[in-house]
């Protein structure tokens, strides 16, 4: 039943103690089960409940909110192809066609063999770098249809270093001990922080 | 990076440098930009220092002398703002906007992939001045490098002293904690950031109170502001006030960080200076863009982002200066100009937008929820060629429902239309509707023929009033 790894409950506790209310937690933490396993399971909407306070259909609520936590199982590699203006200004459109082709699947599928989901997305912030797509949230810059073929070869081997689905940044916040202020919840604090008492702001 | 093999994951390309002042951008040609050493050798961390040696007060009168404008869409001065900050409530919370995801804006990424460090310090200086007492830095969840760089310049600013208890050996502490979202362009909104960062989906809040530095994160005084508003502080303290307002006009001083994206020679993010320059020297000086793509001719450019009312050639010659964009129809907005040559399909590209803002609504106000969706299908048939002319009024009733009178659009002096003034009015919480009903409202005033070209011969296919089932 217990969703989360030892390693990644410890984890879980510390990015709790960083925030005024543990419920701000619950995206960090859905993030942290997606890294996990790849998507977000019921079990762990469960767990993460329990974590932060708050009722299964609460994290659902949130979860079911945002474009990138998955409650279903997709491919190892996520291929986000933007389709917003500058993009479909420079081919997006034959680019999504292409890929549709190659991988055998239509947008919002996954390859038989579970390596691949495509999906239609929305302006990555490289719009100058037209059309452009992410693999895994990582960009790859005006990518031409034989670009795109040469991106799922490299995917396909092991000469690469995008990780598995889920996971975001590989470096992760590390906040020595010794310089933690710590979370300043409201109803904590009633006066200015000791920096502005010099000057008698109240 | 990785300890992985394979290729490198590369940052972001696309800054295009050119010999205007550099404010914000001046590392971006180092190599290891990102990096503390870099950023200590080159003046890094000053800003702060100079801050530190003066009071919070005197401080916060420096960045409301200096006029720094929001770079985040509203354009609003941030000294003005930190100043709505009710006295005696406390504690108070900064939250960074890194959300980045208004159609065609790129330049907060380009400032937290290469220059993590000039955003922290711009935080600091910020949480100092205003006396907030912890700063969340809110990434985009689809920005995975910006995120690395962003915690490896954490991580390494804490250990050096930067952050945390007693920084630099003084009273100030205040700590930075890195947080990202999960995709949904709505929660770049202010209030929804807060939602968001609460734990909540990401609904903007009911207005007033218009600025969370009265009511914001769990209730408290917050302030909210944009990565690259942040990362001129730094520029500003080390430099003084003086320097910042000598580049740029006195309503818009500085500089500020555009992305050209689409039909252009040479698309990029530049940074300009504020206020003078214009549309025309950008899209088509020899030093920025160089003109439109395979010597075509201009049809249409969006000159704020995704959300702002179109212009055409006629005002190539307005500078970025949102006094003169405002009465000429549209806004600055995010700094993102999206440019189309003749071959555009307007009616098509127009689409690319609203299908956007349509997906992208939270779903709290009708007009938005229902209004975005109709508009998205009624323009979808007439793009394809399933239209009919009644379609093209209909566009137009739908978006009265979301903004009702007249919408802002550009002049067109050759055929004697005058221009409507920014802004609108509106029946939503939040600009995610009216911005489902800019590009049509643009498209359909500016190039009506290439919609009714669309739906010609159509005139007796039985319409289909209801695009949504309702019943
Ligand atoms: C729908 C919507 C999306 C927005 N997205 C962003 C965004 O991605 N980044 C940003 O800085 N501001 C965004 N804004 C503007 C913010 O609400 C807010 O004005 C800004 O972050 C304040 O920072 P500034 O004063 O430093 O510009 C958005 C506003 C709206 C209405
Ligand atoms: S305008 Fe749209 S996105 Fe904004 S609050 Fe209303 S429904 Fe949500
Ligand atoms: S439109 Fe594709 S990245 Fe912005």
């Amino acid at each position: 039943m217990k969703f989360f790894s030892e390693e990644n409950l410890e984890l879980a506790d510390v990015i709790i103690s960083r925030y005024p209310k543990p419920r701000s937690a619950m995206i960090p933490l859905l993030h942290l089960a997606q890294e996990q396993v790849g998507w977000v399971t019921d079990d762990a909407m469960a767990e993460i409940a329990e974590l932060v306070g708050t009722t299964s259909a609460e994290v659902l609520g949130t979860c079911s909110f945002y474009e990138m936590f998955k409650r279903h199982q997709v491919g190892t590699y996520v291929i986000n192809i933007c389709a917003t203006m500058s993009c479909a200004l420079m081919g997006a459109e034959e680019l999504m066609e292409h890929a549709e082709r190659r991988l055998g699947v239509k947008a919002g599928g996954t390859t038989a063999d579970g390596m691949f989901t495509i999906e239609g997305a929305e302006c990555q912030a490289a719009c100058t770098e037209a059309p452009c797509l992410q693999v895994n949230y990582r960009h790859r810059y005006r990518v031409t249809p034989d670009e795109f073929d040469s991106i799922i070869d490299e995917l396909s081997s092991t000469d690469h270093n995008v990780p598995d689905h889920g996971v975001l940044s590989q470096i992760r916040q590390h906040i020595p001990e010794d310089r933690f202020v710590g979370a300043v919840p409201p109803g904590d604090v009633a006066s200015a922080p000791v920096w502005m008492h010099d000057e008698g702001v109240d | 990076m990785t300890e992985m093999g394979g290729t490198p994951i590369p940052h972001a390309p696309g800054f295009v440098a050119n010999d205007t002042p550099r404010i914000v951008t001046a590392r971006f040609d180092y190599e290891d930009s990102h990096t503390l050493e870099r950023y200590e050798a080159t003046g890094g961390y000053r800003g702060l220092r100079k801050a530190l040696e003066r009071t919070p007060e005197e401080v916060q009168t420096q960045v409301r002398d200096a006029t720094l404008l929001g770079r985040g869409g509203a354009g609003f001065p941030a000294g003005v703002k930190w100043g709505f900050c009710p006295p005696g409530v406390w504690p108070r919370y900064l939250v960074v906007n890194g959300d980045e995801s208004e159609p065609g804006t790129y330049k907060d990424r380009l400032l937290m992939e290469l220059d993590p460090h000039q955003l922290i310090e711009g935080c600091l200086i910020a949480c100092y001045a205003v006396g907030l007492s912890q700063c969340f830095l809110y990434i985009r969840g689809e920005m995975a490098v910006a995120q690395e760089r962003v915690a490896r310049a954490l991580n390494d600013a804490y250990s050096a002293g930067y952050i945390g208890k007693n920084i630099l050996d003084t009273e100030f502490s205040v700590d930075i904690i890195l947080h990202w979202g999960a995709g949904a362009y709505v929660v770049g909104e202010e209030t929804a950031l807060i939602e968001s960062l609460e734990g909540n989906r990401g609904m903007p809040r009911l207005k007033p109170p218009y600025f969370p530095a009265s009511i914001g994160l769990y209730g408290q005084p917050t302030i909210v502001n944009n990565v690259e508003t942040l990362s001129n502080l730094p520029w500003i303290l080390e430099h003084g006030v003086e320097a910042f307002t000598g580049i740029g006009t006195e309503s818009s001083p500085g500089t500020r960080m555009v992305a050209v994206s689409g039909h252009v020679q040479r698309p990029g993010v530049y940074e300009i200076v504020n206020g003078t320059t214009t549309f025309r020297d950008l899209l088509y000086s020899k030093e920025m863009c160089g003109g439109i793509r395979d010597d075509n001719q201009l049809k249409a450019f969006v000159p704020g982002g995704g959300s702002a009312p179109w212009f055409t050639a006629d005002q190539l010659d307005l500078p970025f200066e949102a006094s003169q964009v405002g009465p000429q129809g549209s806004m600055l907005g995010s700094g993102a100009i999206m440019v189309m040559d003749e071959t555009t399909d307007i009616p098509a590209a127009a689409l690319t937008l609203t299908k956007f803002y349509a997906h992208e609504s939270c779903g709290k106000c009708v007009p938005c929820r229902e209004g975005g969706t109709w508009l998205e299908q009624i323009l979808r048939r007439v793009v394809d060629g399933r239209g009919t002319p009644r379609d093209l009024e209909l566009l137009i009733e739908v978006g009265e429902t979301i903004c009702p009178g007249d919408f802002p659009h550009a002049a067109i002096p050759s055929k004697g239309i005058e221009a409507v003034p920014f802004p609108y009015r509106m029946t939503t919480i939040c600009f995610v509707g009216p911005s489902a009903f800019a590009p049509i409202h643009s498209a359909l005033t500016l190039f009506r023929e290439e919609f009714e070209a669309k739906v010609a011969g159509n005139e007796n296919r039985t319409m289909i009033e209801v695009a949504v089932d309702v019943r």
